[in-house]
């Protein structure tokens, strides 16, 4: 059976500015998928034990204060600390093509600059889910 | 102008103009391209012609009327930009209070008529510099401020009884201003001199923005003390902002963002009013702030309808006697939501367009987007061209010389009388649930603006609507070389050692002091403002004073709103 | 078996991959619950429920911030609607449960209904099995509405809380019947409310009436989330109707007819499942489904027509 694709998308560092990632959110509902939101001001700590405790297949982290080159890497190495590595992290923000290599450097699979179409991160999830869960045993 | 007809006449005159108007239907219909959609940016239907038909139960005198007057659908002043430009504002400020003080000595030697203060998000949302929460935030979205020393910095060599200043800042607004009333008495200026402006609208914090401290009643609280006290010591001052801008931004239509910023502004009115104020005595220093988007049309009729339905309340429902009190006098700002990281350049014509809606709506103030603003903070290129795109508004291109041109447009003043509908079913259906406070609690108005923003999402990614460089007319492989400021992480080490530098030389006890006066002020309901300033007088730390009222308020949570 | 070794020395991202597990129902799934439900376990369930925006989550906050600062451990299973159209869900809870965040004796799992009742009743027994196998305290299971899926998932629990606001008032009235058959305890949360004192003594006198009629008694109480007002309370009441049905008996009556339950549920859904599949098994399916299309047959004689045949196979 195809399972359902879970998802955490969580509001990291200090901006309110949430109506991209809300409606990252509705787009990523609307596909079919469970979205765990938890809410804005997520510190990394937050973001990983919720992403550990609900075993999603994508964490995805929105970051519009221009904190993400201090953020981005501290969510991904506790994903390894917490043996959480496995899970995909994306993310969307305002940040230059430099940083974007950088931060794809320390882990983070894939950064949306503004103006992206919610039809190709999800397509993107879709296929990075596939491609993951392909290689996934349990016992 | 009203000639006496009879019946007989203007019947034949309808009946004659709707068959007019169906032969032309019949012909435009034949070439209209019907794939389109022709709707506003708030996914509003627009008929194709526009004719007396739809302006027919307008009333000249009742309902338009001269600028000046009752209701102000023209305008609040009489002469408007014949009489005083509006004035151009860029809000600015970032990394230091160093590098925010010579930004401004650079604006205002280029001919901008005030300051406009934008704070960091760990000042923003009552946190020192030093702080967890504070990491990477430091001086990246505006300037931080964590004691009084950093106030200082930022007006060095600025004479603040000679400027007006705008003080982007909600939660901790009260602090903020007790700091710039500070700065000023060591200038020798008294508060009663200061012109400027607070935000101080935390409701749109909830609604929109999401940078709170306290809950809402105990926030709303903190701004009637701020109010009663401007009303008393600083009848120059506006201590509130009321924000339909951040409404908009977060991807509200127009009309909530109408609605939404009124029925805010009415509920401080209300509060205001309960504490024993007179509505006459505080409701003149009231100010708006809105958003100028894309739809030119639309953005005029919302200016025209905002003036027109408050100055109805004030006068009917609030019971207003001075004609100041019902006059909706706004700031603007281009809207940073239609700029696009891709071919930057686009963001300076988008930014005209939206400038020139503003206006011609009757704008008091203007502050135009930086092209480079989707990309990072504005480089000094940037702003400078941004400050330019309105004085070549002003002078160049005619709109100043008369009011309200687009006064009995039918599509204008049909679009106007929609919105002013349009906004009272909202406030109707924000009573019913139990006024604005409670709409917040339960997530309503959160969820009309999501819902706004997913449908206008949808667009795009339908293709339905066009975004220039987005999902239309793209570059391939572009290359952006717009030259892009970035601040350092370094600011944040020199705000550490600007904190333990003012703790250094500050009275411990004093400060002691003065944070449990605070305390007990909070318990006492008593207005904290006289405590707040006694609080920064010591340099005791914003977040010193933040947690201290958070000892007595408690902090917000927001609910889920999906 | 790496993973249920991990389980076993309560590590949480094992625990997380169990459940993934058992609620997708994949390979194997039922042998790792049979191995889970061999393991100790002694937890108390508890469930939450009401209508949406009763301020559930907010209340499951304040709870377990108390619980886990007495020394409990305890597991949280929060359940929201999936879209019926789309299959997609919106799972928010987590938003107010934020004093519950890095704490080493909570475990929150939000979990999608995902539109099948049976099922989602039979995922969330599994779950709690495994939270409970994995040394939980107690397990609070906060779902939304009071429908009928709502009561078979609270049905599986030992003390029932119904959250209500002041304005829930006329819609009591019309469910009077159902609520007092679930609940073991009614809340009136956002007790600041206008509404609220006549809403509590409209449940304190429902209660009252019924007394007579059970040895247990239920309790109305008045809760603030926001403020934790009441909450104190609230989990009083939840231990006092702990302790009344666990030395009464009742506990054990309980979970035994729950047990009978959960068998029934298990064959009922095989019998469905196996019928859905082989209906049809000789063919006369179609054919007796015409002859209903063309009037011939009535609805209940084709079913009869169906059911000797496939019964009698």
């Amino acid at each position: 059976m195809s399972d359902k694709i879970r998802i955490l998308l969580a509001k990291a560092g200090l901006d309110g500015h949430d109506r991209g990632i809300k409606v990252i959110a509705a787009a990523f509902r609307d596909a079919g998928f469970e979205v765990i939101y938890t809410g804005l001001r997520q510190t990394p700590e937050m973001i990983v034990d919720a992403a550990l405790q609900e075993d999603v297949d994508a964490v995805g982290v929105s970051i519009l204060s221009g904190a993400h080159m201090t953020l981005f890497p501290a969510i991904r190495k506790l994903m390894e600390e917490r043996n959480c590595a496995d899970m995909i992290l994306f993310g969307g923000g305002i940040m230059s093509e430099d940083e974007i290599t950088e931060l794809g450097r320390k882990g983070v699979s894939k950064l949306y600059g503004p103006g992206t179409s919610t039809i190709e991160i999800v397509e993107y999830i879709k296929g990075a889910v596939a491609k993951k869960r392909a290689g996934e045993k349990l016992v | 102008m009203a000639e006496i007809r009879n019946q007989a006449e203007i019947s034949e005159q309808a009946e004659a103009l709707k068959k007019a108007y169906a032969e032309w239907k019949t012909a435009a219909d034949a070439t209209t391209n019907k794939n389109k959609k022709y709707v506003t940016v708030s996914s509003e239907q627009v008929d194709p012609l526009y004719t007396p038909a739809d302006t027919k139960s307008i009333d000249f005198l009742r309902d338009i009327g001269f600028p000046g007057e009752y209701p102000y659908t023209r305008g609040v002043h009489p002469s408007m930009y014949r009489g005083k430009p509006w004035t151009m504002r860029q809000f600015s400020g970032m990394g230091t209070p160093e590098q925010t003080n010579e930004r401004y000595h650079f604006l205002l030697s280029q001919g901008q008529h005030g300051l406009s203060v934008a704070f960091d998000l760990p000042t923003l949302m009552g946190y020192d510099s030093d702080h967890e929460r504070s990491l990477g935030e430091v001086g990246k979205c505006g300037v931080a401020v964590d004691t009084l020393l950093d106030m200082e910095k930022i007006f060095k060599g600025i004479d603040l009884g000679k400027i007006s200043t705008s003080m982007t800042i909600n939660a901790p607004a009260s602090v903020l201003l007790a700091m710039y009333i500070v700065v000023a008495e060591k200038q020798g200026v008294p508060a009663e001199k200061l012109r400027g402006t607070l935000q101080n609208d935390i409701l749109k914090e909830y609604i929109a923005q999401k940078e709170w401290i306290y809950p809402p009643e105990p926030s709303v609280k903190l701004i009637v003390d701020t109010i009663e006290f401007g009303t008393k010591k600083m009848p120059l001052w506006n201590t509130i902002s009321i924000s339909g801008y951040h409404i908009r931004e977060a991807g509200a239509t127009a009309v909530q963002e109408l609605a939404f910023t009124l029925a805010d502004g009415f509920t401080y009115i209300e509060k205001s009013i309960e504490r024993g104020l007179d509505v006459d005595e505080f409701a003149p220093r009231l100010s708006f702030f809105f958003n100028a988007h894309m739809d030119f049309f639309e953005e005029i009729a919302k200016y025209r309808a905002a003036r027109r339905i408050y100055a109805k309340r004030m006068r009917y429902k609030y019971d207003a006697k001075s004609e100041r009190s019902w006059m909706l006098r706004f700031h603007t700002q281009t809207a940073g939501c239609s700029l696009n990281a891709q071919q930057p350049e686009l963001n300076l014509i988008r930014t005209a367009y939206e400038a020139m809606s503003a206006v011609l709506g009757g704008t008091q103030s203007l502050h135009t987007n930086s092209m480079d603003e989707t990309l990072a903070l504005p480089s000094d290129k940037a702003a400078l061209l941004a400050l330019r795109t309105q004085q070549v508004l002003a002078e160049e291109t005619g709109v100043i010389n008369t009011i309200d041109p687009l006064a009995g447009s039918y599509y204008v003043e049909a679009m106007t009388n929609r919105m002013e509908a349009e906004c009272e079913a909202y406030f109707a259906e924000i009573d019913r649930r139990g006024g604005v406070m409670r709409c917040i609690e339960e997530g309503f108005l959160q969820r009309e603006i999501a819902k706004a923003a997913y449908t206008y999402q949808r667009e795009i990614d339908s293709k339905e609507r066009i975004i220039v460089g987005v999902n239309g007319y793209v570059l391939e492989n572009e290359q952006i070389d717009i030259p892009i400021l970035k601040i350092d992480e370094s600011v944040a080490e020199l705000q550490r050692q600007s904190i333990k530098k003012a703790k250094s030389i500050r009275d411990q006890d004093k400060v002691t002091r003065t944070l449990n006066d605070l305390r007990q002020a909070c318990r006492d309901n008593k207005n904290t403002m006289p405590f707040i300033i006694d609080c920064v007088r010591q340099y005791t730390t914003m977040g010193e004073i933040c947690d201290a009222m958070k000892d007595v308020y408690g902090e917000y949570i927001e609910p889920p709103n999906l | 078996m790496s993973v249920f070794d991990d389980f076993v020395r309560r590590d949480k991202r094992a625990l997380a991959r169990i459940i993934t597990h058992i609620e997708n129902r994949r390979e194997n799934y039922r042998q790792l619950l049979a191995a889970v439900s061999r393991l100790p376990h002694q937890g108390y369930r508890i469930g939450i429920t009401g209508p949406p925006g009763s301020g559930k989550s907010t209340l499951v906050d304040a709870l377990v911030l108390r619980y886990i600062q007495q020394g409990l451990r305890v597991g949280v299973i929060a359940i929201d609607p999936s879209s019926p159209f789309t299959g997609g869900a919106l799972l928010g809870d987590r938003i107010r449960m934020q004093h519950l965040v890095n704490r080493d004796s909570v475990f929150i799992r939000s979990m999608a209904s995902r539109g099948e009742s049976g099922g989602l009743a039979a995922a969330t027994r599994d779950v709690t099995k495994v939270l409970d196998a994995f040394g939980m305290d107690l397990i609070i299971i906060e779902t939304v509405g009071i429908g009928q899926i709502e009561l078979d998932i609270v049905e599986a629990c030992d003390s029932v809380v119904v959250v209500l606001v002041p304005e829930s008032g006329d819609m009591i009235q019309t469910m009077k019947a159902g609520l007092m058959e679930i609940a073991d305890i009614f809340c009136v949360n956002k007790i600041d409310r206008p509404g609220a004192d006549r809403l509590l003594s409209i449940l304190n006198s429902m209660v009252h009436e019924r007394q007579t009629a059970s040895s247990v008694e239920i309790r109305a109480v008045g809760t603030n989330g926001m403020n934790g007002e009441g909450v104190d309370s609230l989990a009083e009441a939840i231990e006092k109707h702990r302790g009344v049905i666990t030395t009464g008996g009742e506990l054990e009556r309980r979970r035994g007819s729950q047990l009978k339950a959960e068998i029934v549920h298990a064959v009922r859904d095989r019998v469905v499942r196996q019928l859905e599949e082989t209906i049809d098994f000789d063919g006369q399916f179609e054919h007796v489904s015409r002859q209903l299309a063309s009037g011939e047959l009535d609805l209940y004689s084709a079913a009869d027509m169906i059911y000797d045949r496939y019964f009698r196979k």
